[in-house]
């Protein structure tokens, strides 16, 4: 349990963060230069952390799977980035931030950490801004500012509906520029296998390059993971093909804890799946539900109808529609959070309510708005969104309304980080959508931004700086080591098992079964029963996988079989952790459902007299059963409630 | 639907290529371009081949990974859209689709349809960035921006560098590129900082990888897959012009 | 020439629409010139103004730097040409498609046959007026001057040698098309505004300077 020092610094909420910084301990520049540092992952947390550590002066080794950090998933972040600036002049606030995203995240986040993410929030919009990032201006060539869900006030800066490319290539540009300078050696088209621990400190990594294949080491005085979300364990999800939480597992195998792995945003706008060919589902912006309604038909013949193909629901009189959410909500209508929005939307269509041939979807509507703002507006605003669609499911949404269903999206869980965003492994650092830190149960919409720019750009150029003070005295770390000889004998064993296997099934085809157990076991709707047969079936698929599984070629090429085959074996054990931890939360909140825990009305129910704790699950072994470790968490400055949206 | 593919498979950098024809069947027409790859791939992996290597990464049009070049277009034949949003519908039944990598000089292939393109990021590396540092900058309000201007910077901005502007000219020129980037800053309070330096910089190391020269055909904007405006090149012709006009000799 | 590649693709590319706008200015004068000649029947008119050309010093000093104009144009663009080829060491299978305008494309193939063009017409009337011998003609008015107009009247009595110029200045003619809006792309001129006029612009003075040009060996031909 001593392990779990969240190092919360002291004082009142609204100073901890300036506390720690007044007596922090600093390197001095000359210093500076002979620390070395390792960050994996160039999306926005680890693009804007290595661009700030190499403008600090310490020799920056930053990493990615890409042929470039622009690629980084980052990228496809479309809404927006909230900030508590208070431009509209609609009551927004520092402290309104930060209470919106605990309450969000169903309390069950630590208040320092998501309190210090809403106080620099204002920061990363001057520093966005001051890089370049074309922001959506008004006509008085100030910021313009739309809403998001989970909040009553308009704080979301945002760039057209590619908000996460423009912050993306702001840092990728801070990034390029330290590269230019020689302060960061940018290594691209690299996937880190594992984590080196030397003398219990992280000192390095063993990494796989994708074009020769040839198996690396590296090493330095601190690591930094940014290495985002582990959500395409779903197999269909939001997620870019190659995203993937190995980077995190292996820290995870090599005592880094892990934190609430079951948490799994499932956000509600999504195109629905239409095919078994499929191979990752796409987002509709959340801001959609600025001006588009949700919808399914009141009575199930209606509905059926619609199924077969023999009801047309712009035929569908408004009085045989439900606008469930704005029945349900009132308060905030279309505008509730995302687990709110989707779980509501999974209950009309397992009632039976549901549309599309699938009868898993329901309507996204924009008649009234185009009624109310005339349809250039709404093409100004979601044109790109609606061309997109269009694409996808050849239905023209400006005439018919859109159908969307939820999908896996974002992972709250992840690494436990403390206070400094550190790992229980000293050294280690986590950032971005890898740790577990600032959204709780549920991130808010244009959140997630936020916290990776806040982890890279404020959050860690300071808290690094306090573990590395000491490090001053430690030369340049070498690669001869036992360490590393060990990591990189273990990752050359992994694959050449693999590549020994030969069996009979694609890759594809075994994630596509833990999808499968994953979405309808782990998904939307847990009980006891579903996750205690999801460990199960995880580990006879594992099994199976380590028999059956076929990988052309060798490793000394480009093998794309063998990368997803890596990837793959994290998958099916991170997959049972996840069901692990949402078996043992006994209660309901945020994206966390169990169905055995739920108000009369259908509503979660959280149990804070048992569960007001961050999960931190310890790797005790090769199919051992792991460790559970719970921080605490404290609410000292907000009265936890049960949220209400109505 | 059932197609006939004809891929350029390339084992190496510095191997031989050649164009092979493969079979596929049952492709849904709701399946996208890239889907009906993975088909391929699966049935060559189950056959003991080797799969057809792409670059492809969020599947949604806006990471810039995939890069195919499809019957003589970049993208494929629709317009404004990158080749993972190209659904199969667009082809017919029986048809033969050439795909082909990506061929310019300062883009090697790596492997079959995937290209080197580094070279992007060293032009960005020779100026593509304001240079701030982390921290201490002034409100974000402080400098308005006039909503026209920040618009074509957005416009500009969207480049997703995937390099059909390269791929499409038939002189393998990025001037497209260079400009979007270029043109971004020029149009912002914030950039006019180093605009000058930056236009040289990214158009000598632009020059330096072995780019071909703009001869103004358009091809660039009429496949870029965000639409950006040949307007954009010539305002970068404009910024270098004035810039080497202006600016003190190198010593 | 070593000194010419090492200079910026946008540098070349100013200095080629720079030159060819120059040369485009030329073309004016010449095609008023010519067209003289199907003024009169006696070619007063045309011989006079040839005859200025040939002997105003000004004239003469200009008649440098238009050949400067001329190699820069051609020296230019054949390195220009030949980085982008050498941009593309593999080609592709597919040819290119491309929307836009079908002579954009061909720049250096029409060049080079202006450039054929432009050789076999210098042998023909420059080298003959300027090193030859062409016999004088005395007019009512009292004014002796070269009879080149004679010269030209002849050689488009010829049909093949009438059939080689049109074609040559109807490629002259794609080729302005393209190159005219082209050079003020280079120069940073692209404007909502004014490039639909210049583009508008450029293609009706390009069919004016084709017309112009190829009404003259026409006319003579068949009237």
């Amino acid at each position: 349990m001593d392990k779990l020092d969240a190092k919360i610094p002291q004082g009142p909420l609204a100073e901890k963060w300036t506390n720690y910084k007044a007596h922090q301990n600093l390197v001095n520049p000359a210093n500076k230069r002979k620390l070395d540092i390792i960050v994996v992952g160039t999306g926005l947390a680890g693009a804007s952390a290595a661009a700030s550590f190499g403008e600090l002066g310490f020799n920056v080794k930053a990493f990615g799977i890409h042929d470039s950090p622009r690629r980084a998933h980052s990228i496809a972040a479309q809404g927006g980035i909230n900030a508590a600036k208070n431009y509209p002049n609609d009551g927004d606030s520092v402290y309104r931030l930060f209470y919106d995203t605990i309450k969000g995240g169903d309390y069950r986040a630590r208040e320092a950490n998501v309190y210090r993410l809403a106080e620099v929030s204002n920061a990363i919009i001057d520093q966005c801004v001051a890089q370049g990032v074309p922001f959506a201006r008004e006509y008085g060539g100030l910021l313009d500012n739309r809403s998001f869900g989970g909040a009553q006030v308009s704080r979301t800066f945002y760039a057209r509906g590619q908000t996460g490319q423009q912050l993306l290539l702001g840092a990728y540009s801070a990034l390029s520029k330290e590269i230019a300078k020689g302060s960061v050696k940018m290594i691209t088209r690299s996937e880190m296998l594992d984590l080196v621990v030397v003398d219990g400190r992280a000192r390095g990594i063993i990494t796989r390059d994708l074009i020769t294949g040839k198996i690396e080491r590296h090493a330095a005085h601190a690591v930094v993971l940014a290495t985002g979300g582990y959500g395409n364990v779903f197999f269909l999800s939001t997620n870019a093909m190659t995203s993937n939480g190995s980077a995190a597992w292996k820290a995870y195998k090599k005592g880094a804890f892990f934190g609430n792995p079951s948490f799994t945003q499932i956000h509600p706008t999504c195109i629905p799946v239409h095919g078994d060919f499929q191979s990752k589902l796409t987002l509709m912006s959340e801001s959609l539900r600025n001006d588009g309604r949700i919808w399914v038909p009141k009575s199930k013949e209606d509905a059926e109808k619609i199924q077969k193909g023999t009801l047309n629901p712009t035929d569908l009189p408004e009085e045989k529609r439900d606008y469930y959410l704005e029945r349900r909500y009132p308060a905030f209508g279309n505008l509730v959070p995302r687990d709110v929005a989707s779980r509501a939307a999974k209950e009309r269509c397992d009632a039976g309510y549901g549309v599309g041939s699938t009868g898993l979807a329901v309507y996204l509507d924009f008649e009234d708005a185009i009624k109310r703002l005339g349809r250039h507006v709404i093409e100004a605003r979601y044109g790109n969104l609606f061309q997109m669609y269009e694409k996808i499911v050849d239905e023209n949404p400006y005439e018919t309304p859109m159908m969307i269903y939820p999908a896996v999206h974002y992972t709250m869980g992840g690494i436990w980080v403390d206070y400094e965003l550190q790992s229980t492994i000293p050294g280690l650092f986590v950032a971005g959508e890898a740790n577990f830190s600032d959204h709780g149960a549920n991130r808010l919409g244009a959140s997630a931004l936020m916290q990776g720019l806040s982890d890279g750009y404020f959050v860690l150029p300071y808290t690094i700086q306090n573990y590395l003070a000491d490090q001053i005295s430690v030369a340049h770390v070498g690669t001869d080591s036992p360490e590393f000889d060990a990591a990189e004998k273990s990752v050359k064993e992994v694959i050449d098992k693999l590549l020994a296997v030969k069996g009979t099934d694609t890759v594809d085809t075994y994630h596509r079964r833990l999808g499968m157990i994953m979405w309808n076991l782990v998904g939307m709707g847990r009980t006891g029963e579903k996750l205690k047969k999801a460990i199960v079936e995880i580990q006879e698929l594992r099994a199976s996988f380590w028999k059956n599984v076929k990988i052309p070629g060798k490793n000394e090429m480009v093998n794309m079989e063998l990368e997803k085959a890596l990837r793959m074996t994290d998958y099916l054990e991170l997959g049972e952790l996840m069901a692990r931890d949402g078996l043992l939360r006994e209660e309901s909140c945020g994206g966390h459902f169990r169905e055995e825990h739920q108000t009369p009305e259908g509503e979660a129910m959280r149990d804070d007299e048992n569960f007001s704790f961050v999960g931190a699950w310890e790797y005790t072994g090769e199919n051992k059963e792991p460790k559970l470790n719970k921080e605490p968490l404290h609410f000292e400055f907000v009265e936890v409630k049960q949220r209400n949206y109505k | 639907m059932d197609l006939t593919l004809k891929i350029w498979r390339q084992p190496s950098t510095d191997e031989k290529g050649k164009f092979v024809d493969y079979q596929v069947q049952d492709i849904s027409a709701d399946a996208s371009f890239l889907e009906m790859l993975d088909v391929l791939n699966e049935q060559l992996v189950v056959n003991d081949e080797d799969p057809v290597a792409f670059d492809h990464d969020c599947r949604e049009g806006i990471c810039g990974a995939c890069s195919l070049y499809i019957n003589g277009r970049p993208h494929g034949p629709d317009k404004g859209i990158t080749t993972c949003q190209m659904h199969m519908r667009r082809f017919k039944d029986g048809e033969t689709i050439v795909i082909e990598p990506w061929r310019a000089k300062p883009f090697p292939v790596i492997k079959d349809l995937m290209v080197d393109r580094t070279a992007f990021d060293e032009i960005i590396r020779a100026g593509g960035y304001i240079s701030v540092g982390t921290g201490g900058m002034p409100d974000a309000n402080a400098i308005p921006i006039p909503k026209r201007d920040a618009d074509i910077a957005m416009d500009a901005a969207s480049c997703i560098g995937c390099g059909a502007c390269v791929a499409a000219c038939k002189n393998a020129s990025a001037m497209l590129f260079v400009a979007a980037k270029v043109s971004q800053f020029a149009m912002l309070p914030q950039g006019k900082v180093e605009a000058r330096e930056r236009v040289q910089n990214m158009v000598s190391k632009m020059d330096e990888l072995g780019f071909g020269n703009c001869s103004n055909t358009y091809a660039c904007e009429a496949e870029c897959p965000k639409e950006i405006s040949v307007s954009h090149i010539a305002r970068m012709n404009r910024e270098f012009f004035s810039s080497k006009l202006i600016s003190e000799k190198e010593k | 020439m070593s000194k010419s590649l090492s200079y910026s693709s946008i540098t070349k590319k100013i200095v080629l629409s720079l030159a060819g706008l120059f040369l485009i200015s030329f073309l004016v004068v010449h095609l008023l010139i010519n067209m003289l000649i199907l003024f009169d029947d006696n070619r007063e008119l045309f011989n006079a103004a040839a005859h200025f050309m040939a002997t105003n010093p000004l004239i003469q000093v200009f008649q440098y730097v238009l050949f400067f104009g001329f190699i820069l144009h051609i020296v230019l663009g054949l390195i220009i040409q030949i980085q982008n080829w050498l941009a593309r060491p593999v080609r592709y299978n597919r040819k290119g498609y491309s929307e836009l305008s079908y002579f954009s494309k061909f720049m250096i193939h029409t060049g080079a046959i202006i450039f054929i063009f432009l050789i076999i017409h210098f042998a023909n009337f420059f080298v003959i007026a300027k090193f030859g011998h062409i016999d004088p003609i005395t007019y009512d008015s009292g004014n002796t001057y070269e009879d080149l107009g004679l010269l030209i009247i002849k050689l488009f009595e010829d049909g093949i040698y009438v059939i080689f110029y049109v074609i040559s200045i109807l490629l002259l003619g794609f080729h302005l098309d393209h190159g005219f809006q082209s050079a003020f792309q280079s120069l940073g001129i692209n404007h909502s505004r004014y490039t639909p006029f210049i583009k508008t612009f450029g293609t009706l003075f390009s069919a004016v300077i084709t017309l112009g040009f190829i009404s003259i060996p026409l006319v003579i031909y068949f009237f």
